[in-house]
């Protein structure tokens, strides 16, 4: 049986909207009976749009995480609900009914994703149906994906052993491994919401005149582990893909002729910008 | 104007045309009768007015008469003794030509204009007659596509791309992206660099767009005429409360006598220019109903001070720019053509200067460079980001972000040139053939003017940009082969609407010049324009004017003037008032301008008073929308100005309830484009963005389907003008006679589609995509042939034949035909002029860090460029799903707050934390915002957008804080130089506090 997962690229998402914004387009004003009743006009995100900024002026990035119903095989959502009012479709695709569901609060809370919304107005728990009834209508993708204007969302219909190649083969992972839900839902280039970098900057003095370093060799080290990246035209190197909380690190930097320099820093706690290292 | 040799025939037997023009009304009477038993709605209209209508020839000769009663139709040859309505052709001949179906448009122009047709009758009843006989043939036309289940897909355009509309039970349901079908045309493909690049099949569209459906059905809508309680246009018209008072509704018919005896009362008590309008510069798309079609036809009918539009979005290519190397018909701003495949082939780093077309998407052009920029990542070209504000461009794409001081873009400009010339990074062959007046710039550069070598070092002074950085960047771009996306398309850019506009678009010239610009991969663009789409396929762009019959004011003479023959229109009145200085003209009398004239480099010269000689003041304004609180600048005088009484009459035709229309005396209801009929190009403005459609990765000419009624009372833009119009015995000029469907029919039939497909399909399927063409076919690339020295052989009429100083076609529009680093134009002007010297320098902001005292007390700068999830006020407010939306509005305590971006160590030392609420104020005034605290601006600078659509002053309007966002009050209302007429938005010192209670809200 083929199964729809949804394959998120984190590098590639803007932060546009048009995901959130069809979704709405969607869903606010319009029942699907049997699949969801109409999202209230403002305050639920069934796909949530988290924002991260890594690193310090002036070397930074940003990355955005489109967080959706992650449609897990394992999902809490199901086993929490009464009246088997969520269930897992054979395409993959988890459904809140929305006349089984009605007053089941507690399922908003049932989500470690933070995926469902509770409707005031209908007293009913809502989530992205990842358009099933769209899907079911002949639609090749969901709403969000069609709007998608830089290919970062992707659906993919595809037997359980192929996508396992799929996963493997572009490095794809999910987003809190640790809750154990086996999502359906995939990113790839996650580390630039789950990683830290530490980045900065080599610069020389020659006649009294300040430059960029271009080429220098930078060395991260912790413990024995050794890094080594060079410096780009404006002297600036960036390791990428650390752990939070990961320790300490110590930096070596030569460049030419100059005299080699040794940095140490603290506990790495998140993106760090160590500035302008002069040597 | 076609004679076929029926019209020949037709002429030579007159006794054969009494025949034809017998046989014409005979069969107008069975289609009448066929129209009313088939068409139900057909024949509700019928039943709505009981009259007789007479049509014949001049001689009375020959006639036919019918008798509209209770829905039927009698009809009957002859001459009647009393109708109500005639129709009277000049002969048989005529009539017989004009009368049959798929008439000549041209000869009905023409026969108009000779008086050869007349109308007699009341024009509310001659209109409806004509649009009978109209509706005659279009009823029953079927569009869209049935998708089962009731609901029916139509098609639609918006200025953030075009749209499949489903409907169901006439309400929308959704809309979604065009999605091509197998029989649309395959797009284009460019080999580069070992890899093949094509773009998906579909269209994209920008986030506003995909709220649509919710700014449709937006609590905000205007459903009915309303009135001021407080105004009675015959007593007491409490202009004060203006702003303060409510409304109450009224009718149709009292709302437009109510504004057409006011067009009458300051005509006749004041004389011609009394009467003042303008509109904000965007508007719900359609050539026949955006801003430059039914509006000027209608304003031009009556005679009217027309609001100049400073050019916003361009300020410093227009002002500045414009005076090095030309392009004045494009307001300063480059052409674009071939430029996607030269840069994707030839080019290896790009320079985005103020330029963020994820954000802005260059101009209507919704999502289509996206996957264009995501190929320069693939192929690693590598790239720069020039923004005191970390883009979202820059965010997607990654490369060096470089952060200047606002306003002192300049400095760091010319700190490259000066590198670049020590270095012997430049073109110098480039430079002595292709360019003028450099060794006088490179004198300035090395400080032999003025003793300042403007060095890296010293531009770290200026700009804050280290040293050793611009030195890399500048010995990057001296060794690599550039573009540089100066702006969103090529042109605009925040950096172009400050203090110092001008001198940092300037430099942007005068930086390729010494690069040489045109050569392969060195050329301006970030690949937002130049795809290579069609352009030798016409159709028309809104600043073609549409329908507005207007010559003078619109592009329409260049191409559809002669392809949609329609009666032409002239504004009768000089008179002209600068739209940053309307408040000055209202409430002091008089001001000045100078003209967004694009003819020539030397139209923008021409100084211009308000009051014109012998003209009236200000006395009615009406206004279109509501945005200029949110999109000028300092715009609390806005405010004031409304609640004058120097202004006796102020009408506002709007869709929604926002901004200025809560101003008006009395409000008309517009609805939107997805109720009304209209047809357009996806991107497409053409005049002063001419072949804009090159944004896009295909033409699509779309046609904007009825899909739904309009809500409540509300009318089309045409409609209420036509409604007005009738009032002033203007009905048959103003609409010749035909509807708004005919006016579809009229402009498609003076585009290139009819050779491709017929009427028929192109309504029912309601889009068409442009084959690309084939390689060999494709434009050539910008500059390429001034850099070659060859004559221009890019698809543009630009410059016009007599700018050109040489040959036709050979050289730039400049005096010496060349890029010019010492310009012609300025030394002729004013070479003394210190705010426009004729060579770009370095010319501190009027407002910045070096204005000590005002720095002291507001120290933060300000930056507001044009929104990302709302296109000018198009997509904020009115309740509106991008509201929603974390990084547009934030939701706290049950209100939608506009966002301020602050660095957070300039947060801290305020005590502010993400989401607190904030207040930004200056001297001008004061807005509250939401905080969001970031490292995406350096200390110092903090960043918003402009063109909020919500005006909500907590306490007296004019005079109080702001809580819906309208940062453009503390903008200055300073022109950017004397002698110009331009925003300096970008030059905005501050000072921002953490909001402590009511106290802060006052």
């Amino acid at each position: 049986m083929k199964k729809w997962s949804l394959i998120i690229d984190v590098e590639k998402c803007e932060d546009c909207n048009n995901c959130f914004l069809s979704c709405k387009d969607e869903h606010v004003d319009n029942d699907f009976p049997r699949y969801s009743l109409a999202q209230p006009r403002h305050g639920h995100r069934w796909i949530n749009i988290m924002r991260k900024e890594r690193g310090q002026y002036p070397l930074i990035d940003v990355a955005y995480l489109p967080i959706p119903c992650m449609h897990c095989d394992n999902a809490p959502c199901v086993k929490k609900a009464q009246k088997g009012a969520v269930y897992k479709r054979e395409d993959g695709i988890v459904i809140i009914d929305p006349e089984k569901a009605k007053g089941q609060k507690h399922l908003v809370n049932a989500c470690p994703y933070d995926a469902i919304w509770w409707n005031d107005d209908k007293a009913v728990p809502q989530k992205c149906t990842l358009c099933a009834h769209l899907l079911d209508e002949g639609w090749k993708e969901p709403r969000c994906v069609q709007a998608c204007p830089t290919g970062a969302l992707r659906v993919i219909k595809a037997e359980d052993s192929e996508m396992q190649k799929i996963i493997e083969s572009e490095n794809l992972e999910v987003y809190q491994p640790q809750y154990n839900t086996r999502p359906r839902v995939y990113y790839k280039n996650l580390y630039r919401h789950t990683r830290c970098f530490i980045g900065g900057s080599v610069a020389v003095q020659v006649d009294g005149t300040t430059d960029c370093a271009a080429g220098a060799t930078v060395t991260l080290i912790k413990d024995s582990q050794k890094t080594a990246t060079l410096t780009d035209a404006f002297g600036d190197f960036k390791f990428d893909g650390l752990e939070e909380n990961s320790g300490t690190y110590r930096l070596e930097i030569s460049y030419r002729d100059w005299k080699k320099k040794t940095i140490e820093l603290g506990l790495l706690a998140a993106s760090l910008n160590v500035g302008t290292i002069f040597l | 104007m076609k004679s076929t040799i029926e019209d020949k025939i037709l002429l030579r037997y007159p006794i054969l045309a009494k025949i034809v023009f017998s046989i014409i009304l005979f069969g107008l009477d069975l289609m009448l009768k066929r129209a009313t038993r088939k068409y139900p709605s057909f024949k509700n209209r019928l039943k709505k007015k009981n009259f007789i209508a007479q049509i014949k020839v001049k001689d009375n000769s020959q006639g036919r008469h019918f008798t509209f009663k209770n829905g039927n139709i009698i009809s009957k040859a002859g001459i009647h003794p009393s109708p109500d309505v005639t129709i009277v052709y000049r002969n048989a001949c005529l009539a017989a030509k004009l009368m049959r179906p798929n008439r000549d448009q041209l000869e009905q122009i023409n026969a108009m204009k000779n008086f050869q047709i007349a109308m007699e009758g009341p024009d509310e009843l001659t209109m409806w007659f004509m649009e009978t006989l109209s509706l005659m043939l279009s009823s029953g036309v079927e569009y869209g596509t049935d998708l089962g289940n009731g609901v029916r897909r139509y098609t639609s355009n918006t200025n953030g791309g075009p749209v499949f509309v489903y409907v169901k039970d006439g309400k929308i349901i959704r809309i979604t992206p065009i999605e091509f079908d197998e029989s649309d045309a395959q797009p284009w493909a460019i080999e580069a660099r070992g890899k093949k690049f094509t773009p998906p099949r579909k269209t994209t569209i920008s986030p506003h767009t995909l709220a649509w459906k919710s700014m449709v059905y937006s609590p905000d809508r205007l459903l009915y005429p309303m009135k001021r309680v407080d105004f009675d246009p015959n007593g007491e018209r409490n202009c004060q409360n203006r702003g303060i008072s409510g409304y109450e509704r009224i009718s149709w018919d009292e709302a437009t006598d109510i504004v057409a005896n006011e067009i009458k009362r300051v005509k006749r008590d004041y004389g011609p220019g009394a009467i003042l309008n303008g509109s904000g510069s965007h508007h719900t798309w359609g050539i026949l109903g955006y801003w430059l079609s039914s509006r000027p036809r209608f304003f031009n009918s009556i005679g009217y001070t027309p609001v100049v539009h400073n050019p916003d979005s361009w300020e410093g290519w227009f002002w500045g720019a414009m005076h090095h190397w030309g392009h004045s018909l494009r307001l300063g701003a480059p052409e674009a053509y071939g430029t996607v495949e030269d840069c994707l082939k030839n080019c290896e780093m790009v320079v985005f200067w103020s330029s963020d077309p994820e954000a802005t998407s260059g101009v209507y052009g919704a999502m289509e460079g996206s996957v264009r920029r995501q190929w320069l990542k693939e192929l690693g070209i590598k790239m720069v980001h020039i923004d005191p504000f970390y883009n979202h461009t820059a965010a997607l794409l990654g490369g060096k972000w470089l952060a200047p001081r606002p306003a002192t873009g300049n400095a760091l400009a010319l700190a490259i040139a000066n590198v670049w010339i020590i270095e012997d990074l430049y073109d110098k062959e480039y430079v002595a053939n292709r360019t003028t007046g450099f060794e006088k710039w490179k004198g300035y550069i090395l400080g032999k003017e003025d003793g300042i070598p403007k060095t890296p070092e010293w531009q770290e002074q200026e700009a804050g940009i280290p040293a050793k950085d611009v030195r890399a960047l500048a010995r990057e771009w001296g060794s690599k082969k550039t573009y540089l996306a100066a702006g969103g398309i090529t042109g605009f850019g925040s950096a172009c609407r400050c203090a110092t506009g001008n001198e940092w678009a300037r430099s942007m010239v005068c930086l390729m010049a010494m690069q040489g610009l045109g050569k392969p991969g060195v050329n301006m663009g970030g690949m937002q324009q130049g795809t290579p789409v069609d352009t030798s396929f016409f159709f028309p762009g809104y600043a073609e004017g549409g329908l507005s019959g207007d010559i003078e004011g619109t592009a329409m003479a260049v191409n559809l003037y002669q392809r949609m023959p329609q009666l032409a229109t002239v504004n009768t009145v000089y008179q002209r008032v600068p739209r940053l200085k309307i408040p000055e003209a209202i409430l002091e009398g008089s001001t000045c301008g100078y003209p967004t004239d694009s003819k020539t480099i030397e139209g923008q010269f021409l100084k211009f008073d308000y009051p014109a000689p012998g003209n009236a003041p200000l006395k009615m304004y009406y206004k279109y929308g509501g945005s200029h609180f949110g999109t000028m600048a300092e715009t609390n005088r806005y405010v004031k100005a409304y609640r004058s009484d120097k202004l006796s009459f102020v009408v506002n035709q709007s869709i929604w309830f926002e901004g200025e229309a809560r101003f008006a005396d009395v409000i008309l209801p517009a609805c939107t484009s997805f109720e009304r009929w209209d047809i357009s190009e996806f991107a497409n403005c053409g005049g002063y963005v001419q072949h804009s459609f090159n944004q896009c990765n295909h033409r699509v000419m779309v046609m904007q389907h009825k899909c739904i009624e309009p809500l409540g009372e509300s009318k089309s833009d045409f409609q209420i003008f036509l409604e007005i119009a009738k009032k002033l015995g203007l009905g048959a000029p103003f609409s010749e006679g035909v509807t708004e469907f005919d006016w579809c029919k009229r402009l498609f039939d003076g585009t290139d589609l009819p050779k491709v497909i017929s009427w028929k399909k192109f309504l029912k399927k309601g889009y068409y995509v442009v084959p690309a063409p084939k390689e060999e076919l494709r434009d050539p690339v910008s500059f390429r042939w001034y850099a070659e020295d060859r004559l221009k052989d890019t698809p543009e009429l630009a410059p016009l034949p007599a700018d050109y100083t040489e040959q036709f076609g050979k050289g730039l529009q400049t005096q010496s035909g060349k890029l010019e680093f010492v310009s012609s134009s300025l030394k002729r002007f004013d070479p003394d002029d210190p705010e426009r010297p004729p060579m770009t320098k370095y010319i501190p902001s009027w407002e910045g860090h070096h204005t000590t005292e005002l720095y002291k007390r507001y120290p933060l700068q300000l930056i507001s460029p044009h929104p990302r999830y709302s296109f000018h006020t198009v997509g904020d407010g009115k309740d509106s799903i991008v509201n929603d939306v974390k990084d547009h509005r934030v939701l706290i305590d049950g209100y939608y707050y506009w966002i301020v971006r602050i660095n957070s160590g300039d947060a801290e030392a305020r005590g502010i934390k993400e989401s607190d609420l904030v207040k930004v104020f200056n001297d001008r005034g004061a807005v509250i915002c939401a905080a969001q605290v970031t490292e995406r601006v350096p200390p110092g600078t903090v960043h918003s957008y402009e063109s909020s659509a919500v005006y909500d002053p907590v306490g007296e309007p004019g005079y109080s804080v702001d809580r819906g966002g309208c940062v453009n009050q503390l903008t200055p209302s300073r022109m950017m130089i004397k002698q110009s007429h331009s925003m300096a938005a970008n030059s905005c010192l501050v000072q921002i506090a953490k909001c402590q209670g009511e106290e802060s809200m006052k």
